[in-house]
C-alpha cells in the first residue's frame, strides 16, 4: 500500500509548523501509523528540540544525501513511541545542500518502511520550501488569525496549486477566543472564507505549548493540554475520522459581558 | 472617564472593531497579491499581443504600452496601442514576421 507524504507549511515563520509537525507525528504514531518526521529546515533545525531528541543526533538528512551514511543510521527512533522516527536537519549547512530531486529519492526510500512521511517545511518560498514540497502529495497549511500570516498562507496556497499539490488542509493556530468574541481577532470562519481550503483543525493559544517545548515533550502526551487535545483530534481527522471541532469557552467580562448579553450587542 | 466612554461606545457599537478592519485590509491586499503578473510574463504577453494585432493593423511596436491597473475592488489590464495604418484585410503570421525586421529599421 502506498504511503502518504504530507508537508506542513505556512509561508510565515513562527506560526506553529514545527509544533504541529511534532505533535501530529506523535499522535499519528500513537494511533498506529508508522511515521517518519523529516526536518527540512536545513541550517536552523528545531524539530529535534520539540521532540526532546536533540542529544541523539549523529547523522542528518544532508549526511544521507551526500552518501556519508545509510538512511537507517540517520533515523532517530523515539523511545516513547516505537512507531515514530525523526530524520533531523543539518545544523551547519544551508538550504542549498539539498535539491528537490534528492528529496524525492529520499522520500521514496522512506516510504519503503513508513506509512506516513511528515515534512516540516521551513518559512519562506525559496529553495527550502521547494525542497520540502518536492515529494509531497498533500499539504497542511498552518496560519494564525492575523493579517501577515493569512497573507503569506495565501501565497503559499498559490504555490502549492502551481506545484499540483491538490490535497490541502488548513489549521488555524493560536486563536484567542476572548479576542474573537470582542471582535478584536479574526474568527476561524473569516480565515476560512479568505483562504478557501478545507479546515482540518483549530488550536487555541495555550501556555502548555511553552511547557511542552521547554521539556521536549509533545503536548499530545500531556493529559491536560487543550492544544494537545486539538492536535489529537487533527490526527484522527487526517486518518479519515469525522471528529467534531472543539468549542472554546470564553470568560464573559463582568458587568460589560452582562450588558452585552442583555442588549445583544455585536454580531 | 475613558472606561465609561468605551463602555458606551461598545453598547452603541460606534467603535468599529478591528476584526472587520483586518478582513477588509486582507481582502484588498490579496486582490493585489493574487493578480500580479511577473514582468517576464508581462513582456511575453506584450509580444503575443503585437503579433495578433499586427494581423489587422500596423502598430508602432515600441510605443505599445501594457499595464495592470489596480483600484479599490478591481483590476484591469490597460493597453495603449498606437496605430500607424489599418490593413485592408487580415494578413497571416508569415507576412507579419516578414515585416518585423523592416519595422525595427524604421524605428532607429
Amino acid at each position: 500500500m502506498a504511503g502518504r507524504v504530507i508537508v506542513v507549511t505556512s509561508g510565515k515563520g513562527g506560526v506553529g509548523k514545527t509544533t504541529t509537525s511534532a505533535n501530529l507525528g506523535m499522535a499519528l504514531a500513537k494511533n498506529g501509523e508508522k511515521v517518519c518526521l523529516v526536518d527540512a529546515d536545513i541550517g536552523l533545525r528545531n524539530l529535534d528540540l520539540l521532540l526532546g531528541l536533540e542529544n541523539r543526533i549523529v547523522y542528518d538528512l544532508v549526511s544521507v544525501v551526500e552518501g556519508r551514511c545509510k538512511l537507517r543510521q540517520a533515523l532517530i527512533r523515539d523511545k516513547r513511541e516505537p512507531n515514530l522516527a525523526l530524520l533531523p536537519a543539518a545544523q551547519t549547512r544551508d538550504k542549498s545542500a539539498v535539491s528537490p530531486e534528492q528529496m524525492k529519492v529520499l522520500i521514496a526510500q522512506l516510504l519503503e518502511e513508513f506509512t506516513i512521511v511528515l515534512i516540516d517545511c521551513p518559512a519562506g518560498i525559496e529553495q527550502g520550501f521547494q525542497n520540502a514540497i518536492a515529494g509531497a502529495h498533500e499539504a497542511i497549511v498552518v496560519t494564525n488569525p492575523e493579517v501577515s500570516s493569512v497573507r503569506d498562507a495565501d501565497r503559499i496556497i498559490g504555490l502549492l496549486e502551481a506545484a499540483e499539490i491538490t490535497d490541502k488542509y488548513l489549521i488555524v493556530n493560536r486563536i484567542r477566543p476572548n479576542l474573537i468574541q470582542k471582535d478584536d481577532m479574526m474568527s476561524v470562519e473569516d480565515v476560512q472564507d479568505i483562504l478557501a481550503i478545507k479546515l482540518i483543525g483549530v488550536i487555541p493559544d495555550d501556555e502548555s505549548i511553552i511547557v511542552s517545548t521547554n521539556k521536549g515533550e509533545p503536548a499530545v502526551l500531556m493529559a491536560h493540554s487543550i492544544a494537545g487535545q486539538a492536535y489529537r483530534n487533527i490526527a484522527r481527522r487526517l486518518q479519515g475520522e469525522d471528529v467534531p471541532f472543539m468549542t472554546f469557552q470564553t470568560k464573559s467580562t463582568g458587568v460589560l459581558g452582562m450588558f452585552k448579553k442583555l442588549f445583544a450587542v455585536g454580531k | 472617564m475613558p472606561v465609561l466612554a468605551s463602555f458606551i461606545d461598545r453598547i452603541f457599537n460606534r467603535q468599529s472593531p478591528s476584526r472587520s478592519t483586518a478582513k477588509d485590509r486582507l481582502r484588498l491586499v490579496l486582490l493585489h497579491d493574487r493578480t500580479d503578473i511577473p514582468s517576464l510574463m508581462l513582456e511575453q504577453m506584450r509580444q503575443d499581443m503585437i503579433a495578433v494585432l499586427s494581423k489587422y493593423v500596423e502598430i508602432d511596436q515600441d510605443a505599445l504600452e501594457v499595464n495592470l491597473e489596480k483600484e479599490d475592488g478591481s483590476v484591469a489590464l490597460i493597453a495603449n496601442i498606437p496605430i500607424r495604418k489599418v490593413r485592408e484585410k487580415r494578413v497571416d503570421d508569415a507576412v507579419v514576421q516578414a515585416e518585423a525586421p523592416a519595422a525595427a529599421d524604421l524605428s532607429t
